[in-house]
């Protein structure tokens, strides 16, 4: 088990950086997909077999296809190199490092946070999810129902020529 | 998970994966003599008794063929892409239940490689996946017409996932289950799913001929327009991986369709004949065999009769029919079972 796991965020971690420092669009998008895949074994690795096979259904099958359409349609094969203003360059540095700085603070919280709930092998599966979101949530779950055809509507809208 | 599971479980991955090549192998042959008895002609008849080998001909035919990579293509891509869709199309078989269990001396085993409480989803992870093989190999032939033949392919699976992910959604309903092992037992003794949601069987059965690119859906590969569509650059056995990847989804889907909706491998009034165990999981494997066969037939019978959908037609079927009518079946399903359970 503790093998698969250093496998997979190797992996993970490997694909994430070559995410960033491929020159080349289609092979960015299809290292964010290996990066997926790997992030749906972890889901696997806590017994989530239902968000693992969501993750996979949505971000890998669906998102992702997306991206590829579009990097294939604008045919964006040939490397790309964007040249910035040093000031553009030293305030992404910046703000980079201020964001690791959050990230870093947030993951000192996560012992304390591991031992108020301890893990439940159950929260992964369809009727763990399904009870909490039911249940729990089931305001922010609705609500955020209500959001999602908002967005469809607003899609559509945009897409009709003469509105 | 004890040794002798774990050998059972290697030597039956091993037939699993042997008899979806072998079936699909001889889907290929099928194909051909299905179509030229719709065409009243006589098919392959040279290479042994009834051109039974020619499969095997044909096999190594793509094995001999000269391999050859346009100086333009994407290498690495161009490589990914068939292997991506083989892979995909073979990875599907783990979770169908190919029959009840099998007693062996004193240890069970069940004749299902991986019971997966999301069986039904995993399917679908994987019809998902599977578009990136064409897509991929479409875009790194570097050829425009490879290339709307990948978009094609692309935009028309996206599209008829839908349908098919609401057509599941109803059937889930009526099982409350999401495990493809549960689906099957459930099924037991003619309660087959396609008396109860005869409708989502009608919407998962085009949205299947859809997404394996079957006609009359097979705009990816339309030779009129495309040449040959997202494999017009693919020689050798890379396109032979493509062209036999279609045939092993037909049986994988074939599988699907009569796991959800056909009973698996439950054969009505098995339980009067009065067999052992064993007797009446080989004959219910038999059965379930006879029901594959019997889609593989549907989908070639189809191929040979209707004419190919026009690009707009296509899209409308999938987002102005299939699409609403799919909401309605779950929304009948619902207000079913809210009224019986009120009871």
């Amino acid at each position: 088990m503790i093998f698969l796991f250093y496998l997979l965020s190797a992996i993970m971690i490997f694909c994430a950086l070559l995410v960033v420092f491929s020159k080349n669009p289609i092979n960015n998008v299809i290292y964010l997909i290996l990066c997926f895949i790997a992030m749906a074994g972890h889901y696997i690795l806590l017994n989530a077999q239902f968000l693992a096979v969501v993750h996979i259904i949505v971000y890998t099958g669906a998102i992702m296809v997306l991206f590829l359409f579009v990097i294939m349609l604008l045919n964006l094969n040939k490397a790309i190199i964007i040249r910035k203003s040093t000031v553009t360059r030293i305030s992404a540095v910046v703000t980079g490092g201020i964001f690791f700085l959050v990230l870093l603070a947030a993951t000192r919280q996560t012992f304390e946070i591991k031992a108020k709930y301890p893990f439940n092998s159950e929260i992964g599966l369809v009727s763990g999810i399904g009870k909490t979101l039911f249940g729990e949530f089931l305001l922010p779950f609705e609500i955020s129902s209500i959001l999602f055809i908002s967005a469809m509507v607003g899609a559509m809208m945009f897409g009709k020529k003469d509105a | 998970m004890d040794f002798s599971t774990l050998i059972f479980k290697a030597i039956f991955l091993f037939i699993i994966l042997l008899v979806t090549l072998v079936v699909a192998m001889y889907s290929t042959y099928a194909e051909r003599k299905v179509a030229a008895f719709m065409q009243d002609r006589n098919g392959p008849n040279r290479a042994g008794p009834f051109g039974l080998l020619q499969p095997l001909a044909d096999g190594l035919k793509m094995f001999m063929k000269e391999e050859i990579i346009p100086l333009t293509a994407n290498k690495y891509l161009f490589i990914l892409g068939p292997s991506i869709a083989m892979t995909t199309a073979l990875l599907t078989g783990v979770v169908i239940p190919w029959g009840d269990t099998l007693t062996i001396g004193d240890h069970v085993y069940s004749l299902q490689m991986a019971d997966l409480n999301i069986g039904i989803l995993y399917v679908f992870a994987m019809v998902s996946i599977g578009v990136y093989g064409i897509m991929i190999g479409g875009w790194a032939s570097n050829n425009k017409y490879a290339l709307l033949g990948a978009i094609r392919a692309a935009s028309q699976m996206i599209s008829y996932e839908l349908a098919m992910g609401m057509s599941i959604i109803a059937l889930v309903l009526t099982t409350g289950s999401l495990s493809l092992h549960d689906i099957v037992a459930q099924q037991h003794g003619m309660h087959w799913n396609v008396f109860y949601q005869p409708l989502g069987f009608f919407i998962f059965l085009i949205c299947a001929f859809a997404e394996t690119n079957r006609a009359p859906f097979d705009l990816p590969e339309c030779e009129t327009e495309l040449i040959g569509g997202y494999h017009t650059e693919y020689s050798s056995m890379k396109l032979g991986f493509y062209l036999f990847a279609e045939y092993v989804n037909m049986f994988i889907s074939s599988a699907v369709i009569a796991t959800l909706y056909f009973g698996g491998y439950n054969m009505p009034f098995i339980d009067q004949l009065g067999l052992s165990s064993n007797a009446v999981t080989f004959i219910g494997m038999a059965f379930f065999f006879i029901k594959i066969f019997a889609f593989i037939f549907l989908f070639m019978w189809i191929r040979w009769t209707l004419p190919r959908f026009r690009y707009d037609q296509l899209m409308n079927l999938g987002w102005k029919g299939l699409l609403p009518l799919a909401i309605f079946n779950i929304l009948a399903t619902g207000t079913y079972y809210f009224f019986t359970s009120l009871k």
